[in-house]
Parts: structure tokens; C-alpha cells; sequence
């Protein structure tokens, strides 16, 4: 058993698991967001609502859940450990830097992107998920089965213009978190290939930028539409 | 030409180090860089000064010594090549250059701009070589080796040790290096027997002597002497994985 641990422990195993659960996360993105889109409906909210009472109910989606809770949680450990010790590597720094000509930025600040992340899934949870779990919150009744108005709280969010910024500025951040990670996650994999490079540094820019930006047009909509 | 150099300078291992200016006239463009600090040190030497120390030998770009970063890269702005080989006609006159040993946990400062780069041979010494008997010399066709992969090996087999891709990384990651032996070895026939072995080996001891972890910035490939690319650093991932979970080494 001892060579499994030594596996995971050692900085590739542990940039393994950074690329494995990186990936999940950008799987879990993808669903979370045609989720998020049926707040675009004009119906009074009835789509997303039975979207989120099929989420909270279904036993499958429990299960990936909590999967994606200690994903996330994995990612974030490991990342740490990593960091330090990076960090550790390198106790005195160079007085002049080389900057962009060498790397780009958002590859040197992943860990500065990975904690606002932090705090805005911190927020994120505290906003939505911990107030439909145990909070209070307006029940609806659609085809005659009572559940949250998941919706209204949604709505009602949106209409503070910090939350709405907020919210725009932390989607910016992931942006950059993606740009590097999405083909990172293959290069730390070993997928390296002249044949596949391309297309995977292509799809990372695309879903880097796709991706964040539809999830901010979302309150950015509904903020204009409430408001106007 | 002239210059302000700001050159780091420590007497010891133990002493805290820190920047020294000077000011070089008269510098001709088509000097290297290590001749224009030859001439301050013939300076510092006839005012009974100590010289700055570095590392060099071979002065033509293949032993790798000498090492320092250059306005904050590695061998200087112009890439693809050593320190020995940039000309100061790559600066502009009057340019300020500020010369900085490398940086890192495992390379300490041995006197100014000289570090111990020992765990570069213990990373070596773990594996990267071919120890098993392989009888006489072959006829050359007698193993026939795809020209893709034999370009493979030339390319990785061009590392000359110098730590430019520790002293670039952000985390002082040894992986460019570390993986450009790995990949050499494990794309030829004659590396095969010991692959497995290797690639756990080389990994464990860069991990003992305290380097960094790589981030996949990219920085090393663009500044090693080289250009040692980072499909090195895939491969000896994939090297790596692959002899963990199928090696007999439990
Ligand atoms: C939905 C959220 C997130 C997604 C989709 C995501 C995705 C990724 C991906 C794909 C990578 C590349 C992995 C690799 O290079 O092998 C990565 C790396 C990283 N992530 Fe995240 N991440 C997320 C949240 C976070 C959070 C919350 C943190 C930390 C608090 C974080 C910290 C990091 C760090 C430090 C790295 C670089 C690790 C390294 O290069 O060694 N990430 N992320
Ligand atoms: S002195 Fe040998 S490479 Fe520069």
C-alpha cells in the first residue's frame, strides 16, 4: 500500500490529482450552467424552480453532489500543499523578474485565482445552497407540488448591483483560473501530442472565456430586466 | 558602450549577501558577456579589490557553468543560448544590468554569483544513464530506431545540466531537467530495461532535494539554452505514472 500513498504524495501524483479534479470541475461547470439557464425563461421562475427541486431530490444527484463537495475540497487541499512547497523552493526571489516575456499571468497567479474562487464559492453556498437547505425561503406550488421559490431568491439577489458586480468580477477571475488550467490539466496528464495540442489549447481558450461569460450574462439579464 | 552593472555578491554560503553597483566604460559591443566581466574584475583586481566569482568553462555553450540570471532571465534576454554566448551588442548603451545568482532552496550560494549545483548530479546519479550490459558495439542498423524518435532523444540529450529551468521556474522546479533525461532515455531501445526504475529513481530524488513542483507556466522552455520543450515534462509524467503502478518496486 505504501507505493499508492508514495504516489499520491509525491508532487506528479499530487499534480495528477490537481488535473483529474480540475477537470471534474470544469465538467461540474458546464452542468451547473445549463442549469443556470433556465433563469432566462419568462415563466415566472417554474423552470428553474423544477430544476432545483429535481436537484435537491434526486438521489443520483446527491451522490455526485457530494462528490463534487469533496472534489473541490481535494482540489483546494492539494493545491495548498503545492504551494507551500513551491514557495519553500524558492526563499529569496530574483530583484528583477522576467514577467510576461516568459510565462503568462494568469499560469503564475493560479493560486491568487484558486482563493478568490475559494471565497466566492464561500459566498456562493452561503447566498443559495445553505438558504435552500436551511434557511427560510417562499414556497411555490407548481403542478400542484409544493417547493422552494428557488427562483425568487435568485431573482431578488440579483437586483442589489454589488452582488450582481460581484458576481460578474468573480466570473472574470475564473476566467483567468481557466484560460491556463483548462490545457494544463492534459499537459499534467502526460497528453502532450503535436496532433491534439492545438485543439486542447484552443477548447481551453473558448470554454476559459464561453463558459464565465454566459454564467455573467445570466444576473447581468436579469439585474436589467428586474430593474427595467 | 557603458553600463551600471548591479551584481550580487556574497563571500559565503552563511553571509547575507546583497548588491553591489559598478559602473564598466568603454565596453565594445562585440565582447561577450563574461569578457566584459573578465575586465571588471581585471579592475577590481588591480585596486586590490575581490573579483566577482562565477562559473564558467567552456565558453562555447556545452558545459553549461555558466550560470546567472540577467535582467531577470536566465543566460540573459536573448534566447537559445548560454551566458557565455550573449554579446553585449544585445544591450543598449548606457543599459543599467542587474546579474543575480540562480535562486533556489537546493542551489545555495557558494560565493556571488556561484551555486552548488551538486543535486543536479544526484537527480543524474539516481538513474540517468544505461547500466545494463549491452555487449560490443552493434552494427549501426542493427536496432532500428524511428527517425522521430531518435530526433526525440537528440533533442532531450541536448540539456547541458545548467539549471537555467530551476533558476526561471517560480517554484524552482527541477522537472524540465529531470524529465529531458527521462525522455532521452525511455524514447531508445537501449534505455528500455531500466525505465521503470528510472523514471521512480530520478522523480524521488529530485523530491528529496527539496525542488519545487511544476505548475506548467511554461517559463523553463522559453529560457533554457536548449529549448528543451515542455513535451519532455509530459512524457516523463506519463514515465512516471505508469512505473508507479506497474513496476515491481511495492
Ligand atoms: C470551479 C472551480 C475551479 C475549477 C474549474 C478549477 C480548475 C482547475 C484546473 C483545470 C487546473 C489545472 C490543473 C493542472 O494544471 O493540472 C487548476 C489548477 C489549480 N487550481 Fe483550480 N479550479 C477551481 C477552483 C479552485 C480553487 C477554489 C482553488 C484554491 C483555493 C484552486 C486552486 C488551484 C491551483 C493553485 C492550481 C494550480 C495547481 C498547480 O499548477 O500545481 N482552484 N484548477
Ligand atoms: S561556459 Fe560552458 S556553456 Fe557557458
Amino acid at each position: 500500500m505504501s507505493w499508492i500513498i508514495n504516489t499520491l504524495t509525491s508532487t506528479i501524483g499530487r499534480k495528477v490529482i490537481m488535473a483529474l479534479t480540475g477537470l471534474f470541475l470544469i465538467l461540474f461547470l458546464a452542468v451547473h450552467l445549463v442549469g443556470n439557464l433556465q433563469l432566462l425563461y419568462h415563466d415566472g421562475g417554474e423552470a428553474f424552480n423544477l430544476y432545483t427541486q429535481f436537484m435537491a431530490h434526486n438521489p443520483l444527484i446527491q451522490i455526485v453532489s457530494k462528490g463534487n463537495f469533496f472534489f473541490i475540497f481535494l482540489h483546494i487541499f492539494v493545491s495548498l500543499t503545492l504551494y507551500v512547497r513551491n514557495k519553500k523552493a524558492r526563499p529569496i526571489g530574483y530583484k528583477v523578474s522576467a514577467g510576461n516575456s516568459n510565462s503568462t499571468w494568469s499560469s503564475r497567479s493560479m493560486a491568487l485565482l484558486g482563493t478568490f474562487i475559494l471565497i466566492f464559492i464561500g459566498l456562493h453556498l452561503y447566498g443559495f445552497w445553505f438558504n435552500l437547505k436551511f434557511g427560510e425561503v417562499a414556497m411555490v406550488t407548481i403542478d400542484g407540488v409544493s417547493m422552494h421559490n428557488a427562483y425568487a431568491l435568485v431573482a431578488e439577489s440579483y437586483t442589489i448591483p454589488g452582488v450582481v458586480a460581484f458576481y460578474i468580477f468573480s466570473m472574470i477571475v475564473l476566467a483567468f483560473h481557466l484560460w491556463h488550467g483548462f490545457a494544463s490539466a492534459f499537459q499534467s496528464l502526460g497528453l502532450n501530442h503535436p496532433k491534439y495540442n492545438g485543439i486542447i489549447s484552443g477548447m481551453g481558450k473558448l470554454y476559459a472565456v464561453i463558459i464565465p461569460a454566459l454564467f455573467a450574462l445570466i444576473p447581468i439579464y436579469m439585474y436589467l430586466n428586474n430593474a427595467g | 558602450m557603458n553600463h551600471k552593472l548591479n551584481i550580487w555578491r556574497q563571500k559565503n554560503a552563511n553571509d547575507k549577501g546583497k548588491f553591489y553597483t559598478y559602473e564598466v566604460s568603454g565596453v565594445s559591443p562585440d565582447q561577450s558577456f563574461l569578457e566584459m566581466i573578465d575586465e571588471l574584475n581585471d579592475d577590481l583586481t588591480r585596486k586590490g579589490e575581490d573579483p566577482v566569482h562565477f562559473d564558467h568553462d567552456c565558453r562555447e555553450g556545452i558545459c553549461g557553468a555558466c550560470s546567472m540570471v540577467i535582467n531577470g532571465h536566465a543566460h540573459g534576454p536573448k534566447g537559445l543560448i548560454t551566458t557565455c554566448q550573449l554579446h553585449m551588442r544585445s544591450f543598449s548603451d548606457g543599459e543599467e544590468i542587474t546579474i543575480e545568482p540562480w535562486r533556489a532552496k537546493p542551489f545555495p550560494v557558494i560565493k556571488d554569483l556561484v551555486v552548488d549545483r551538486t543535486p543536479m548530479d544526484r537527480i543524474i546519479q539516481a538513474g540517468g544513464y544505461v547500466s545494463v550490459n549491452t555487449g560490443g558495439t552493434p552494427d549501426a542498423n542493427a536496432i532500428p530506431i524511428a527517425k522521430h524518435l531518435a530526433d526525440t532523444a537528440m533533442d532531450a540529450a541536448q540539456c547541458i545540466g545548467c539549471g537555467a529551468c530551476v533558476a526561471t521556474c517560480k517554484n524552482a522546479s527541477a522537472m524540465l531537467f529531470t524529465a529531458a533525461k527521462i525522455s532521452q532515455l525511455a524514447v531508445l531501445p537501449q534505455g528500455n530495461a531500466e525505465r521503470a526504475n528510472r523514471a521512480e529513481k530520478m522523480i524521488a530524488v529530485m523530491e528529496e532535494e527539496g525542488f519545487g513542483g511544476c505548475t506548467n507556466t511554461g517559463a523553463c522552455e522559453v529560457e533554457c539554452p536548449k529549448g528543451i520543450s515542455l513535451e519532455h515534462i509530459a512524457r516523463a509524467h506519463r514515465e512516471y505514472m505508469s512505473a508507479k503502478f506497474s513496476s515491481h518496486n511495492v
